[in-house]
């Protein structure tokens, strides 16, 4: 049935699969199989954290550290607790969940300014507690050490069974958010984003929405964390840093978070792939990325995706998932949006 | 009497305030505010610019806190219910400067408001569309505010009147015991005006509600009772052929309600 298929993925998901399916086959060629690795393990993290920016409209700016942080939980528990590779990214993902769950407590009910910097303070209060627990973490150096090991017979070691380890995880987070965003939740927390005031006078505590969005993305956030430290067998403070975290947001941003579901994966694509462009082209690679970046913001506040849809569609018609979905289902549709109605002087 | 109330006297109002306040800082907006709302009464709430209307809406809706005095809905306090707890006991509200979710369709708008939608906002998994309850009640709903057909359009493409009968439909969604709707005919030309007249009068037949209103025919024509609120306080009360010959009103809404020249010259 079609429209079973559209509400587990819709084609341009199940494009995007194949494409990353087949990735592998072309990589070696442009540059390394690792750099799609990589792209998947942050089109993780932006998915994940999209549901905060794009979807309920909340800045939140140390979500690196999350990430972070999931990436030490699992190399701590492979390294001394449980070993193996199951539980540690259990522990990874979960353990960042719970603590996403506390934190969330305290910038639930801040809005504005107050939640952007609430989540700074908490973010830069993690990466301090990095180097302050140095025995546990390894502080400058890392936790180091960290393998991948195999799965069903696979060396994860070698790259190439790893990218499809990682390509596993990329599937089912992408589907499962893609069904979040589609059912009731996902739609009372757009609503949230379009007036949480409106949100509130039908009924919903949205305090208690955004605790639980929060919590959601820093869950994914670990997961991504865990599986990163398996890619670079360690975990590292710099994504924690001030300067890094905001990384996830620009990311969303780039790529069109607040337009498209998809948006943060071109975003990750976009910001991985020139990095590693302009980084082999010269040594003051960091600045054209700058110039670059605010150029797109200052340009395409939109994002890439948010434009795409702007020349498709009416003017500043945008939405997210569900209105999508909506079409998707009947494609039949009846009357263009922007036509008046009866009954207007 | 031009319109006859269908109170029978001695019933629970379905809500009441005693000695309402709020200040912002040192500027009393209501002072001593006791209002009574009885239950199938279509009751109007009027007063000049600046009167104290809207923030008395925003107390008995949850949206601020009252400074001192009680509000009770159906027989218990509400004073001090956060609005989703207010809006879940049935006390639900629209907003005089239009407060819509834009992006969305104008299904969405409905059916988000529906309790059968609010009792599920945690599912995660299944399709919002697959909650069969509520989607029906909410395409029940647009064919009641006369927007069938427009099911599918983001709201943010409906016309203003169109956008109008939205926030009415959202209001409604909520299965409202007391509906309070603030300046629904604000910025409506003629016709649109004529719609939503035409609407508010078939809800009043089997809702109570509170309208915030300055269209003087509208209250006049519609309501059952009139409370004139000025400088946040209650000057009069009672059927709407009262209120209009009050001299107090009169006086506070000169050139409004008082003499009948302004009004021709109006149109």
């Amino acid at each position: 049935m079609g429209t079973v298929l559209v509400r587990w993925m819709p084609p341009p998901m199940l494009a995007m699969f194949v494409l990353f399916l087949l990735l592998p086959v072309v990589l070696p060629r442009l540059g390394y199989t690792y750099l799609g690795t990589e792209v998947m393990i942050w089109a993780i993290f932006a998915l994940g954290y999209n549901l905060l920016l794009g979807y309920t409209g909340l800045p939140a700016f140390g979500h690196g550290a999350f990430f972070g942080i999931g990436g030490y939980l699992l190399g701590m528990s492979q390294k001394w607790v449980t070993g193996g590779l199951a539980l540690p990214l259990a522990a990874a993902a979960v353990g960042t969940l719970l603590l996403g769950a506390v934190v969330a407590l305290f910038v639930a009910r801040r809005r504005g300014i107050y939640f952007s910097l609430l989540t700074i303070a908490f973010g830069v209060m993690f990466w301090f507690m990095v180097f302050v627990f140095d025995t546990w973490t390894g502080g400058e150096d890392g936790l180091t050490g960290i393998n991948r090991l195999t799965v069903v017979g696979y060396a994860l070691r070698d790259n190439v069974p790893f990218y499809y380890f990682v390509y596993a995880w990329f599937v089912g987070t992408t589907i499962v958010l893609w069904r979040i965003v589609n059912s009731p939740f996902g739609q009372v927390i757009r609503a949230i984003r379009q007036s949480e005031t409106r949100a509130r006078a039908v009924g919903y505590d949205t305090a208690r929405y955004k605790w639980a969005v929060f919590t959601l993305s820093c869950g994914f956030a670990g997961l991504a964390g865990g599986l990163y430290a398996l890619a670079r067998f360690g975990a590292f403070a710099e994504p924690m840093s001030l300067s890094q975290s905001g990384n996830v947001v620009l990311m969303c941003l780039i790529g069109g978070g607040f337009a498209s579901f998809y948006g943060p994966v071109l975003g990750v694509v976009v910001f991985l792939v020139l990095r590693d462009v302009l980084s082999t082209l010269t040594d003051h690679w960091m600045l054209a990325y700058g110039v670059l970046f605010m150029a797109v913001i200052l340009f395409m506040p939109e994002g890439i995706l948010g434009v795409v849809r702007r020349l498709r569609q009416p003017a500043g018609f945008h939405d997210t998932g569900m209105a999508q979905a909506a079409r998707a289902r009947e494609s039949s549709a009846p009357a263009p949006p922007g036509v008046p109605g009866e009954g207007e002087p | 009497m031009t319109s006859a109330s269908p109170v029978s006297p001695g019933s629970t109002p379905v809500l009441e305030t005693r000695g309402l306040r709020k200040a912002f800082g040192g500027h009393v907006v209501l002072d001593g505010v006791d209002l009574t709302f009885e239950p199938g009464r279509l009751s109007a709430l009027i007063g000049p610019n600046g009167a104290g209307k809207t923030t008395c809406f925003n107390l008995l809706t949850g949206f601020l806190a009252a400074d001192a005095g009680a509000i009770r809905f159906k027989g218990r306090d509400v004073t001090h219910l956060p609005p989703h707890r207010r809006a879940r006991l049935g006390i639900c509200r629209s907003f005089q400067v239009l407060n819509l979710f834009d992006d969305d369709t104008v299904l969405e708008n409905v059916r988000v408001a529906v309790p059968a939608m609010r009792a599920r906002g945690f599912d995660c998994w299944r399709p919002a569309d697959s909650v069969s309850e509520a989607e029906d009640r909410a395409a029940q709903i647009v064919r009641l505010i006369g927007l069938a057909g427009r099911e599918r359009v983001a709201a943010r493409y409906l016309s203003y009147g169109q956008r109008r009968l939205l926030e009415i439909g959202v209001a409604l969604a909520g299965e409202p015991e007391l509906l309070l709707l603030d300046e629904p005919t604000s910025g409506l030309g003629m016709r649109p005006m004529e719609t939503l007249r035409e609407l508010v009068q078939q809800l009043s037949a089997r809702l109570t509600i509170v309208v915030i209103e300055h269209d003087m025919d509208f209250v006049l024509t519609l309501s059952h009772h009139v409370a004139v609120l000025h400088r946040g306080q209650v000057i009069a009360e009672g059927p709407p052929a009262a209120i209009r010959d009050h001299a107090e009103v009169r006086e506070a809404y000169l050139g409004r309600l008082g003499a009948p020249a302004p009004r021709g010259a109006r149109a």
